[in-house]
């Protein structure tokens, strides 16, 4: 069984029972989980997660839905990388990077949706849904696959055509509508008062999805040992995943896992075409205003980040900062990431490194720290960001003369090892 | 002005289980007030202390947001939509 005493308003603190619920009736706030943590503390060791599946599910203890057989695709446990050349690059010294690329739909999302679909069916709910901005729409309509439910997935028309793709080959319904994320967004919070009988992962259901995202905080502690790092750097779109990164690395705190009390930086990254969070940061407001987004990191472009509030507040107590990053920047963040550490990231990803360059560059990021960059989408999903900066080297003719050529005349290459055959 | 507006199902305990409901007023604020009026507890929910639209809810105007119109003062024609979301949803 879980260990959730229930739901509670983080605005005005009303409690409500663990339904399919995700606003105070009354304040229209958040509504966030509670656990009987105590309960938990009473049962969760590193043993009993570290002989769990190699999965969030790990974890499931300090999820909001118990389940043996969950909707599950593998999501999660995915590889920290030492990032020791890309740190050279930056000036940094401990680095490291959550490949989340390495999700079985590309990205951290799958997370997400494992604990909200599981949620769903557990709640009764038959129909999948979601307002997205391409990965959760491809997480989405994988995951209602493998739980034999119907999806209806909600789109901008304007996404990258992998991710179309990515959603559309699993069979569900696709809706690509005619304007920006924050209008399917709208849409589909109209649609949760229209339809109550689909869950919505993201609206009705997002009080349990988004728990889903303290798992990369979990992940992260338990892969350095069972430590907390001393900074991670977080993607922001709707600001969720920041907020329970954030919450995760307290949690384990509270529940028994980690032996010193972590002290977590918390450092937010934003494109510049869309960037609320870092706008308020940089002034210096709690007041977040809405932007009408013009990026290539189509994963962050919400304009109105509904945990932006949250967000800041998480960058802001444990001294972190928030930064953005233009649109070429995001492109040379993914080719640097690819370039000194062999992972290819979406743009998401791309303004993650290239955040985190910024950073590093303004001393915000110590090189006495160790830093953690969540790198979250794979980069399959976000070619056109590349289209005309990346191409073949040459192309030829099927000679070895026009090979020797297109080399510059350094054919052969100068051995840097003997090969075998000459040992 | 006749105005619709669409109310979300957390406020459907407000309108008797209502979700559209027609209302006077020339600009935003005044239709979300006359709402009030007819449903009482529209204001508690929708307004702070100061009257601004409270952090978490979304007023949309055919379809734009009205914080990027003109806000409360928007003025609204005939026949127009108004629908209240909440803000907590995406990502």
């Amino acid at each position: 069984m879980d260990f959730v005493s229930g739901l509670r308003c983080r605005e005005c603190g009303r409690a409500y029972p663990a339904e399919a619920l995700h606003v105070c009736d009354y304040c229209f706030g958040p509504l966030e989980v509670s656990y009987d943590y105590e309960r938990v503390r009473a049962t969760i060791t590193r043993e009993r997660i570290e002989a769990g599946p190699r999965s969030i599910w790990r974890y499931a203890d300090l999820l909001p839905v118990e389940d043996p057989h969950p909707v599950d695709l593998g999501a999660g446990f995915t590889p920290l990388v030492r990032a020791d050349r890309l740190a050279a690059e930056l000036g940094l010294g401990e680095l490291w990077i959550k490949d989340d690329t390495a999700n079985p739909t590309g990205s951290f999302k799958d997370r997400v949706v494992s604990v909200a679909l599981t949620k769903a069916r557990q709640l009764g709910f038959k129909i999948a849904a979601c307002a997205s901005t391409g990965n959760l729409a491809n997480s989405v309509a994988a995951h209602a696959a493998r739980a034999g439910m119907e999806s209806v997935v909600l789109i901008p028309n304007d996404l990258e055509v992998a991710k179309v793709t990515m959603t559309a080959v699993y069979g569900g319904r696709v809706i690509a509508v005619e304007g920006s994320y924050d209008d399917v967004n709208r849409l589909c919070a109209e649609l949760t008062s229209e339809q109550p009988s689909w869950a919505f992962v993201n609206v009705n259901v997002r009080t349990y999805y988004a728990e889903g995202s303290k798992t990369l905080a979990f992940e992260v502690a338990e892969q350095l040992g069972w430590q907390a790092p001393d900074h991670v750097v977080v993607p922001i779109g709707s600001g969720s995943q920041l907020t329970k990164v954030a919450k995760g690395f307290r949690e384990l705190w509270q529940v028994g896992l980690l032996d010193e009390e972590p002290s977590v930086r918390v450092s937010g990254a934003q494109a510049e075409g869309c960037s609320p969070v870092a706008t308020a940061f940089a002034e210096g407001t709690d007041a977040i205003r809405p932007v009408k987004p013009h990026t290539i990191a189509k994963s962050l472009a919400i304009g109105n980040p509904a945990d932006g509030w949250y967000a800041l507040d998480a960058i802001r107590s444990s001294g972190g900062s928030c930064a953005s990053v233009t649109d070429d920047e995001v492109v040379e963040g993914i080719r640097l990431l690819a370039r000194t550490e062999g992972i290819f990231a979406e743009t998401a990803g791309g303004v993650t490194i290239a955040t985190l360059a910024k950073l590093a560059g303004q001393g915000v990021i110590r090189s006495d720290e160790r830093v953690v960059a969540m790198v979250t989408g794979h980069g399959l999903k976000t070619v056109e960001a590349l289209s005309g900066t990346v191409q073949p080297t040459a192309i030829i003719a099927p000679t070895l003369e026009a090979f020797e050529e297109a080399m510059g005349g350094e054919f052969p290459p100068e051995p840097t090892h003997t090969p075998r055959s000459e040992r | 002005m006749s105005v619709k507006v669409r109310i979300p199902t957390q406020l459907r305990t407000l309108t008797g289980g209502s979700g559209e409901v027609a209302v006077e007023g020339a600009t935003v604020g005044e239709a979300l007030k006359a709402l009030d009026a007819a449903h009482a507890g529209f204001a508690e929910r929708l307004f702070d202390e100061s009257g601004a639209l409270r952090r978490f809810v979304n007023v949309f105007l055919a379809d734009e947001d009205v914080r990027f119109l003109e806000g409360l003062s928007t003025p609204v024609a005939d026949g127009e939509t108004l629908s209240i979301v909440p803000a907590v949803a995406g990502g």
